[in-house]
C-alpha cells in the first residue's frame, strides 16, 4: 500500500491546502525548503546531533513489568517521548522545524499551542538559536496550564492569549495564521502538529518519525520481533504517526490512535472526530474529519486534556482511518485520569493528560491479549504540567 | 463582457461596501443593503459568517460572531438576498470560507444561489486546482467565482489565476487579514499595475480602506474599493443604540459624498 501524499499534500481526499491567496507563496517557499533540507545529508547530521545531545534520544523503550502484571495479558512497552528534553515528543519536530526557519534566514517565529507542551518546546529552540518567539494560546488553556505558561515566559517568549471562539487550539491557531499572514517576510509558523495546510502534515509527520523508527529498531532489539500492537493518543495526530509511521508496511501490526471521548457522546461534549456521525470538512488549511454543526460551522469540543482539544484531526489520520490501516478508539476524561493515577502509582512514571489517554485505551485491551503478545503504548509526554489540575480534579470531584 | 458584476465596475470608480449578512439582525442588514445600494456601491459583498475565519480582523470576527449568534447560515443568507434582489438590480457576490458551502453542498448552492439573485462567490481559503474546480461548477449557473491575488502572489500565479477569473479580480492590499489601516500600502499600486498585464477585468483593492481618501487614492490606478471592517464597525458601534442604518449612511456620506457615486442602483419600494 502506498502512504505517501501526492505533490499537492493530498492522501487520497485528505489533506492539501486551502489558505488565502497570501499564504500560498510562504507555503511554497517552506515546501521548496522542507524538500530541499530531506536530501540535504548536512541538514540530517545538524538534526540528529540536536536530537541526541540537547534532547537526550534515542528515548528508553521500557518494558512496563508491573502495568502489565496489574492488567494481565499482553507485555507492555512504553516508548518514553516523556523522557524528551522539555518532557514531550514535541520537541522533535521543533528542531527540525527550526533547523528550516533557519535556513529560510526567518528570525521571529510564531506558533500555537494547547497544553502548552509544544509551546515550550518552540519557546526552547527559539532561546536555543536566540529567535524572537510569539506563542498564542487559548484562554482557557492559559487557564489550564499555567505552569507552562510561566515557563515559555521563562525561555524568553511572549504569550499571547487568545479570547475567541473556544478559547483553545483551534482558537490559537487562527491566530497564530493571522499573525503569519500578516508578517510573511520575516515570520516563519512552527506548527506544533500533523495538521494545516501542505507541506505541514507531511513534514510534522517526517520529524516525528523518528520515534517509530527508534522503537521498530528497539522492540526487535528487545523482543527479537515486531509488535502486535500500537497504541497512541491523537490530538492533531503528530505523536501516533510519528510512532505509527515506519511501522505501516508491517502488516502483522495492529495499530489503534486514541481520541478524547471527554464527558459525553453529544457534540460539543468530546473531541472524537472519528465517533459515530463523524464528517469531512475543511478547517484550518486542511481537509480531514472534523466536528461540525450542519451549517459547517465547528464544534466546540471538550477534553480534560488540553492538547487533544481540538476540532479536526491530521489528514494522513483520515486517510488511514478510512483506508482500515489504523483504527481509532476514546477513552473518557474520567478513564483517562484514572490512567494517570495508575501508571503513576505501578511504574513511577506520571504520564500527561494525553499520554494517559493511550494507557487508559491499552488497559483495556492488555487483558485481551495474550501473554506472549507485544503491545507498544507511547508515552508522547509527561505529566508534570497536569499535576495541578488532576489535583483539583481529584479532589474537587470534577468541574 | 456580459457578466453583470464586470458590467457594474467597468467605468473605474467603483464602490464595493462589505457586509456580513444578518449583523446587528436580518432587518437591519436588508435595510443596509438597500442602502448601500441606492448610495452607490457597484457591487455589494454579502459576508457569510463562519465560526473560524482565519482572513479576518477583530471587527469581522465579532461580525461573524454576532451574526452566528442570531442563527444565520448560508439559508438566511439566501433568504436575504433575494429579498435585496426583489428592491434592487445591485449585483451580489457572497463572501465565504469554504467549509459553510461544501456543507451545504456546491450542486444545491448554485441552484439556490441564482433564485436568490447571487451574482458571484468568493471563497476565501479555495486556490489553484480547487478554486478552478469551484469555479467551473459555479460558471454553469452564471454565477462568477471571484478570484484574490495577494502582493506575494508570483506573476506566473497571476497568469493562471487571471486566465480562470471571472467578474472582476480582488487585490488584496498587503499581506495580512481585513481591517482598517492607516494608509494604504504601496504594495497595492504595485500589484494592480501587475494583474493589469494579465487581464481586462475591473480590479478592485481591498483590505485596509476606510477613508474617502483612500478611496480616491484607489481610484487612481484601480477601478473599484472594497470598504469592509469600516463599515462594520459602525454597526458594531450602533449595538446599544440601535441605529445602525443611520450610522452607516453617515459613515457612506464621508466615504462617498453623493455626487461622486458614478452609478446609483435603483432601489424600488425603498424606505430610504
Ligand atoms: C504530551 C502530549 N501528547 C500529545 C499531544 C497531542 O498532540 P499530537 O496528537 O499532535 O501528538 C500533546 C499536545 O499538546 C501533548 O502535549
Amino acid at each position: 500500500m502506498n502512504f505517501e501524499p501526492d505533490n499537492k499534500g493530498y492522501w487520497g481526499e485528505f489533506g492539501g491546502r486551502f489558505v488565502p491567496e497570501t499564504l500560498v507563496a510562504p507555503l511554497d517557499e517552506l515546501n521548496d525548503a522542507f524538500l530541499a533540507s530531506r536530501d540535504d545529508p548536512e541538514f540530517h547530521a545538524e538534526l540528529a546531533t540536536l536530537l541526541r545531545h540537547y534532547s537526550g534520544r534515542p528515548t528508553p523503550l521500557y518494558f512496563a513489568k508491573r502495568l502489565g502484571e496489574e492488567l494481565g495479558g499482553a507485555q507492555i512497552f512504553l516508548k518514553r517521548e516523556d523522557l524528551n528534553h522539555t518532557g514531550a515528543h514535541k520537541i522533535n519536530n521543533c528542531l527540525g522545524q527550526i533547523l528550516l526557519a533557519r535556513r529560510m534566514g526567518k528570525t521571529r517565529i510564531v506558533a500555537e499551542t494547547g497544553a502548552g507542551q509544544h509551546g515550550v518546546a518552540t519557546a526552547t529552540v527559539c532561546a536555543l538559536f536566540g529567535l524572537k518567539c510569539v506563542v498564542y494560546m487559548g484562554s482557557e488553556d492559559i487557564r489550564r496550564q499555567e505552569l507552562n505558561v510561566f515557563r515559555m515566559q521563562l525561555l524568553g517568549a511572549e504569550v499571547r492569549a487568545v479570547d475567541t471562539g473556544s478559547r483553545t487550539l483551534k482558537d490559537a491557531i487562527n491566530d497564530a495564521l493571522r499573525d503569519w499572514v500578516t508578517n510573511i517576510v520575516d515570520t516563519y509558523y512552527l506548527l506544533g502538529s500533523a495538521l494545516g495546510p501542505h507541506p505541514y502534515p507531511l513534514m510534522v509527520r517526517e520529524f516525528q518519525s523518528v520515534i517509530g523508527r527508534e522503537a521498530r529498531k528497539q522492540i526487535v532489539e528487545h523482543t527479537g520481533k515486531l509488535p502486535d500492537q500500537l497504541v497512541a493518543c491523537v490530538g492533531g495526530g503528530s505523536n501516533a504517526i510519528g510512532l505509527f509511521h515506519p511501522f505501516l508496511n508491517d502488516e502483522g501490526v495492529r495499530m489503534t490512535g486514541v481520541e478524547a471521548g471527554g464527558r459525553g457522546i453529544g457534540l460539543g461534549e468530546h473531541a472524537a472526530r472519528f465517533a459515530k456521525g463523524a464528517s469531512v470538512g475543511v478547517l484550518q488549511g486542511t481537509r480531514s474529519y472534523v466536528l461540525q454543526d450542519d451549517d459547517g460551522n465547528i464544534a466546540a469540543t471538550h477534553s480534560v486534556s488540553a492538547g487533544l482539544d481540538y476540532a479536526s484531526v491530521g489528514p494522513e489520520h483520515s486517510y488511514l482511518r478510512d483506508a482500515g490501516r489504523i483504527e481509532y478508539a476514546s477513552v473518557s476524561d474520567s478513564e483517562a485520569l484514572e490512567a494517570f493515577q495508575m501508571l503513576s502509582r505501578t511504574e513511577g512514571i506520571i504520564p500527561a493528560l494525553e499520554s494517559a489517554h493511550a494507557i487508559a485505551y491499552a488497559a483495556k485491551i492488555a487483558p485481551k491479549m495474550s501473554q506472549d503478545q507485544i503491545m507498544i503504548v507511547n508515552v508522547s509526554g509527561r505529566g508534570d504540567k497536569d499535576v495541578d489540575s488532576v489535583r483539583q480534579l481529584i479532589n474537587g470531584g470534577g468541574r | 463582457m456580459s457578466d453583470r458584476i464586470t458590467q457594474s465596475l467597468k467605468n473605474g470608480r467603483g464602490f464595493i461596501p462589505f457586509v456580513t449578512a444578518g449583523d446587528p439582525d436580518d432587518a437591519s442588514s436588508l435595510e443596509i443593503c438597500k442602502l448601500l445600494a441606492e448610495r452607490g456601491a457597484s457591487v455589494i459583498e454579502l459576508g457569510v459568517p463562519f465560526s473560524d475565519p482565519m482572513a479576518d480582523g477583530v471587527v469581522i470576527q465579532r461580525s461573524s460572531q454576532r451574526a452566528l449568534e442570531n442563527g444565520v447560515n448560508l439559508t438566511r443568507v439566501l433568504s436575504l438576498a433575494s429579498k435585496l434582489r426583489a428592491s434592487s438590480d445591485v449585483p451580489v457576490v457572497l463572501f465565504s470560507y469554504l467549509n459553510p458551502i461544501l456543507r451545504f453542498g456546491i450542486e444545491e448552492l448554485c441552484a439556490e444561489a441564482k433564485r436568490s439573485g447571487i451574482d458571484g462567490v468568493l471563497i476565501v481559503d479555495a486556490v489553484d486546482s480547487e478554486a478552478r474546480e469551484l469555479s467551473e461548477m459555479f460558471a454553469k449557473h452564471d454565477i462568477s467565482l471571484i478570484s484574490l491575488v495577494a502582493p506575494t502572489t508570483s506573476d506566473e500565479r497571476l497568469e493562471k489565476i487571471c486566465r480562470n477569473a471571472r467578474g472582476f479580480i480582488y487585490a488584496v492590499s498587503t499581506a495580512g487579514v481585513t481591517g482598517a489601516r492607516g494608509s494604504i500600502s504601496n504594495d497595492a499600486e504595485r500589484l494592480v499595475a501587475r494583474v493589469r498585464k494579465f487581464t481586462d477585468l475591473p480590479i478592485a483593492v481591498g483590505f485596509g480602506i476606510s477613508t474617502h481618501e483612500q478611496i480616491e487614492a484607489v481610484w487612481k490606478f484601480a477601478d473599484a474599493a472594497v470598504v469592509g471592517s469600516a463599515i462594520v464597525a459602525e454597526i458594531e458601534a450602533s449595538l446599544e443604540t440601535q441605529d445602525a442604518v443611520s450610522r452607516v449612511e453617515a459613515l457612506i456620506d464621508h466615504l462617498l459624498p453623493l455626487q461622486m457615486a458614478t452609478h446609483t442602483h435603483k432601489v424600488e419600494g425603498s424606505q430610504l
